[in-house]
């Protein structure tokens, strides 16, 4: 047991969970600001996937890794309209939409990659981000070099989560979200456009989760596989729940399974445990469904996840 | 000025017309991508075809790949209908897959093995489809995140079992050891791969008609899912309805995975499913959730998917087309489906 102790307080196992943490807190907070204006999207796994493939060629073409991130983030917007056009437009069945939105997202990844890059034994990649000191915070020991020489994406990302709650609860227009989730009549009477509100909300939702596909394909990785995701869309519909709704809470619950999931890795690559790799990758799914049974989902999900608005029916 | 406007009823011819305008408006969506990827429309769509109806060994093929598709697309439409959103089946096919590989390996008569495996199999998927059935009744918990989660929870367990104490020891391949070969289903006609599973799904598909359209249990479904206030008013236990679908379902979708075990791979690997529990839903909607429509619905993604790989080797068009096909056919029918809720309907008269 001490040994595990020992990893947990290593500088990399520090910095490997922000690493892991941090396209998962851009997608959870991507896919709660959705939810909370009551959109569930579940496109969220072939937006990641698309915006990680439009972002990769975008640099590998260009050589600017910055606009690559641009395109993902736009790719992402782009994908999140198009789920908002089909679920708050026309108000047809958020869970069908979106898993249409992802296999659709994902076909078009797919195919658009092995037309632009053919198909080839090594997978190409590109010199991605590079960690970025910054000055007297990375000289803190211990915490400094893990968390403060890291990626701009990660700076991003840990910015993102006090502004994201920022804007959700201290804002209008966060409170127009807010409202649109829970009461979208009564928000209708206020003089909040529900159809707008839902609408941009599930486009920066959209983009958030393009930014989480940019880091995969651009920091994290440096290229792009079939199996970039792999679920990690999913796991962010988990952490949503898990962290109920709040970008706190939801941020807290990306570290949490980041930390799980390094220790995992470390334990595969010192061949420390003898419990199989897969169970800690389930764990974060299991807790998950464990948690919706204690909380009662019904009383912290958004009351008006999943119902289409429309003004006339009353 | 145009108002869309409730419908009260819908046409019957809609049941056919809808599906093949989202099809048709699918196949032009992505003539795009074909052209962009520099081939003739016409031809690549022209070798897809051939390739998955142009001939007997063709079809054949094409049969074999929609017999998953039939199994998930029932599994999905009769949860539909009853208004429990399985989003699991690709779980359930997984569960089923391994627990009929379990039984395949024992060795045994043939029949019996065959006999074992579907029920095993079926009832493995059963299972796994009972969780979010019993945590929505019970707990209240949304079923569409329960039943999505859990397909990575079982994928996972199946990843543990390949790599761990499946694991090929000879090859090191993470492959499960193949069933007995006695426990093969019987090809059909000889030279193809049409097993036995594959009239088995076409079986299950009237029978499954026969269920919802005909029967107490189909009827209990079908009112619990168009109202479920009416159902209990008049009389129905919308809780065990809902446990009876999810079994129902589950059990379907494990069936899907045990004619891939035992029709077509005879072991199981990390790929066995190339997402049909996925597929299920779009086939599922594409059928208006009638399972005498899963048959064509199925029959159609399955030609796209053999049609694709031909067309890819013939005008160099990736084959992921196939892919993009099947998510636009989705989003296109849910579409579609907006004209039997609603009709556009002329207001105003501008005199």
């Amino acid at each position: 047991m001490s040994a595990v102790f020992e990893q947990i307080f290593q500088v990399g196992f520090l910095a490997a969970i922000i690493r892991i943490a941090t396209p998962l807190a851009f997608a959870t907070l991507g896919e709660m600001f959705s939810e909370r204006a009551g959109v569930l999207n579940l496109g969220i796994e072939g937006i990641m996937l698309l915006s990680a493939m439009a972002g990769f060629t975008a640099a590998s073409l260009s050589g600017s890794l910055w606009l690559g991130v641009l395109v993902a983030v736009l790719v992402g917007a782009l994908m999140g309209a198009l789920h908002a056009l089909f679920t708050v437009a026309l108000g047809l069945s958020q869970h069908v939409c979106g898993i249409g939105v992802t296999l659709f997202s994902s076909g078009l990844a797919y195919f658009l990659y092995r037309l632009i890059f053919g198909q080839q034994s090594v997978p190409p990649s590109i010199d991605g981000f590079k960690p970025v000191p910054i000055p007297l915070l990375a000289d803190i020991p211990v915490l400094g070099p893990a968390v403060f020489n890291q990626f701009t994406l990660v700076y991003l990302a840990i910015i993102a989560v006090p502004l994201a709650a920022f804007v959700l609860y201290r804002t209008p227009w966060g409170l127009s979200v807010r409202m649109v989730g829970e009461n979208p009549r009564a928000a209708d009477s206020a003089g909040v456009s529900v159809i707008a509100t839902r609408f941009q909300a599930v486009i920066l939702g959209g983009a958030l989760m393009g930014l989480a596909g940019a880091f995969l394909t651009m920091a994290q990785f440096n290229a792009f596989t079939f199996g970039v995701v792999s679920g990690r869309g999913w796991v962010a519909i988990a952490l949503v729940v898990f962290g109920r709704w709040d970008p706190w809470r939801s941020a807290g619950a990306a570290l949490l399974f980041a930390f799980v999931d390094a220790l995992q890795l470390r334990m595969q690559a010192s061949g420390l445990g003898h419990i199989p790799y897969e169970a800690f990758l389930m764990l974060p799914f299991i807790f998950t469904i464990v948690a919706m049974a204690f909380m009662s989902r019904n009383a912290v999900a958004p009351s008006a996840l999943l119902k289409p608005f429309r003004r006339e029916e009353r | 000025m145009f108002r869309l406007e409730a419908r009260t009823s819908t046409p019957a011819w809609f049941n056919l017309a809808l599906p093949l305008i989202a099809i048709a408006v699918t196949l032009v969506l992505c003539s795009g991508l074909i052209a962009v990827a520099g081939a003739g429309v016409i031809e690549a769509y022209g070798v897809m075809l051939s390739a998955s109806l142009g001939d007997s060994y063709a079809i054949t093929e094409t049969l074999v790949r929609a017999a998953p598709m039939i199994f998930t697309g029932l599994a999905v439409a009769i949860a539909f209908r009853a208004k429990f959103w399985n989003i699991g089946a690709e779980g359930q096919l997984l569960a089923g897959a391994v627990a009929s590989c379990f039984v395949g390996a024992i060795p045994m008569p043939g029949y019996l093995a065959m006999l074992l495996m579907a029920l095993v199999g079926a009832a493995a998927g059963a299972l796994v489809a009972l969780v979010p059935a019993t945590l929505r009744v019970k707990f209240k918990v949304d079923d569409v995140v329960s039943s999505l989660l859990l397909n990575s929870v079982i994928y996972y367990a199946l990843m543990a079992l390949i790599e761990g104490p499946w694991k090929d020891t000879f090859s090191g391949y993470p492959i499960s050891p193949p069933i007995e070969d006695s426990a093969n289903f019987p090809v059909l006609i000889e030279g193809t791969r049409l097993h036995l599973g594959v009239f088995v799904a076409l079986i299950a598909a009237p029978l499954c008609w026969f269920l919802i359209a005909r029967t107490t249990l189909g009827f209990r479904i079908r009112v619990t899912g168009e109202n479920p206030e009416a159902a209990r008013y008049g009389g129905i236990n919308v809780q065990r309805v809902l446990i009876s679908t999810a079994l129902l379902s589950g059990a379907l979708a494990g069936l899907a995975g045990v004619g891939e075990v035992g029709g077509v791979h005879f072991q199981v690997m990390s790929d066995i499913s190339p997402g049909y529990g996925y597929s299920g839903i779009v086939v599922a909607m594409l059928a208006r959730l009638n399972p005498l429509g899963v048959v064509p619905a199925a029959l159609f993604l399955a030609a796209v998917m053999t049609g694709a790989e031909a067309m890819s080797r013939a005008t160099g068009v990736p084959a992921f087309l196939s892919d993009v096909i099947q998510g636009t056919a989705l989003l296109s029918m849910l579409v579609a489906l907006l004209f039997t809720a609603y009709r556009i309907r002329r207001v105003g008269a501008q005199t």
